[in-house]
């Protein structure tokens, strides 16, 4: 199955555990599911309108990717604070 | 010993002082992030916090004991999932008039209600699914709801206002809620525009005299206004003000009478008139006012002071006020505002300030 990384306070509400094994088809699926089995981290990644923060990058194998960029069971997701703020 | 409770751009910063003297910062919580705002429930101590990171959405925190770093984050500070609209932001937080009944107003115009001190909240189903919702247009900082004036003793009645969409007033806890705009003119819509403009109103702030609860004092996009029926009609008491543009406002809570306010000189020029800071006093409901600005800086000081950054403890001539702005400036007066002295500087721009003591 594909793994998640986390870093910072997402890590910590993920039980402080950086490394996630999800079962998912996709990037939106395997966040949907990091929600469900730390529900600490319930609108942390996802908004209520189940859109990733617009300030959260997404990486898959490195490259840059979105909601809908379809994963299989050797991938890795990174899911990183943006170059933003203030 | 005062405490002051600022919410600021990279944090929240906890002072204690003596009136008069600067203040010691004693702790700095939430580093990096936007605080909104936070204040002391003063029957439980408890304090409570509300952030918004730019990567991780609005919060709501609570702590008894803020210097601890022990924060817990209240559930239910959320819109219904898998809808259109997303929380953007918690503006204000005010215990209520029942036990651990706490209000937190924000962005999209939307009221949360906590039972137990704030660790749980619920969204107002009344005020979410009013018809007229559709209608509701944000100002320049969000539709945000950002006053919640409650009703001494009385949970029922309920008075909360939202930029831009007017004041809304309930007396039946939040069941049901009608506009109360009546004599509200605004500058930025046409003489002759349509009825259903008529909650496209900027409020700026609302605050309720508690010892005569039907009389309440608006801040205006454009106005200073009074209310002596609970909020369902309103007199324009803006003459004597340099400008009748600015943000925040206080009362003197055993002077139903008195209001406080810092104008700042245009909506296209939000900085104080002339490069002068003075808060202007009232203690006749608005037929005058009285600059108030011994011991605030009279030249060349262009600051921006905040819907949120103004609050007070105490009364009468025992009345403390502290007022922040966004060049990370603290200022304070513990005598009704007839001096004033500068509590802090050089903090990051503050975004709120909460007195307690």
């Amino acid at each position: 199955m594909p793994h998640v990384r986390l870093r910072g306070p997402l890590k910590r509400l993920a039980g402080d555990c950086s490394d996630h094994v999800v079962e998912g088809g996709s990037v939106g699926d395997l966040l949907v599911a990091l929600e469900r089995e730390h529900p600490e981290m319930s609108g942390w990644i996802l908004d209520e309108c189940g859109e990733l923060r617009r300030h959260l990058n997404v990486f898959v194998n490195g490259e840059p990717g979105a909601q809908d960029t379809p994963v299989d069971a050797e991938d890795r997701i990174d899911v990183l604070p943006a170059i933003s703020g203030g | 010993m005062t405490e002051l409770l600022l919410g600021t751009k990279k944090g929240l910063f906890v002072l204690e002082g003596e009136p008069g003297s600067s203040f010691e910062v004693t702790t700095r919580a939430f580093a990096g992030d936007p605080v909104e705002y936070a204040v002391r429930d003063p029957r439980s101590g408890r304090v409570l916090v509300s952030t918004t990171s730019p990567f991780y959405g609005p919060k709501v925190w609570y702590s008894d004991d803020p210097t601890s770093d022990d924060w817990e984050q209240a559930t239910g500070v959320a819109l219904p999932e898998s809808g259109d609209l997303a929380l953007e932001r918690i503006w204000v937080i005010v215990p209520g008039e029942a036990d651990g009944l706490v209000y937190a107003g924000g962005d999209p115009g939307v009221l949360f209600e906590s039972r137990d001190g704030g660790a749980t909240f619920e969204l107002n189903r009344g005020l979410w699914e009013h018809p007229s919702r559709s209608r509701w247009a944000p100002g320049a900082g969000g539709l945000c709801l950002h006053s919640i004036a409650t009703w001494p003793d009385d949970p029922a009645r309920l008075a909360v206002a939202i930029s831009a969409a007017g004041v809304w007033l309930t007396d039946d806890g939040g069941k049901t809620w009608r506009s109360g705009n009546q004599g509200i003119v605004a500058r930025y819509l046409p003489e002759d525009a349509p009825p259903e403009e008529e909650i496209a109103l900027c409020v700026h702030r609302l605050r309720r005299a508690p010892t005569r609860p039907e009389r309440m004092f608006m801040q205006f996009h454009g106005g200073v206004y009074r209310s002596d029926d609970a909020g369902r009609s309103w007199i324009d008491i803006a003459a004597g003000l340099p400008s009748d543009f600015g943000f925040p406002l206080v009362i003197d809570p055993a002077d139903a009478d008195s209001a406080y306010v810092i104008p700042l000189t245009a909506d296209l020029d939000r900085v104080t008139p002339e490069g002068q800071v003075r808060v202007y006093e009232t203690r006749d409901a608005g037929e005058s006012w009285t600059p108030r600005g011994d011991g605030l800086p009279a030249g060349h000081a262009y600051l921006t002071v905040l819907r949120e950054a103004f609050d007070r403890v105490g009364k009468h001539d025992d009345l403390e006020m502290y007022f922040g702005a966004t060049s990370g400036d603290v200022f304070g007066s513990a005598d009704a505002g007839a001096t004033w002295f500068h509590a802090a500087t050089l903090l990051p721009p503050v975004l709120s300030v909460a007195v307690a003591r």
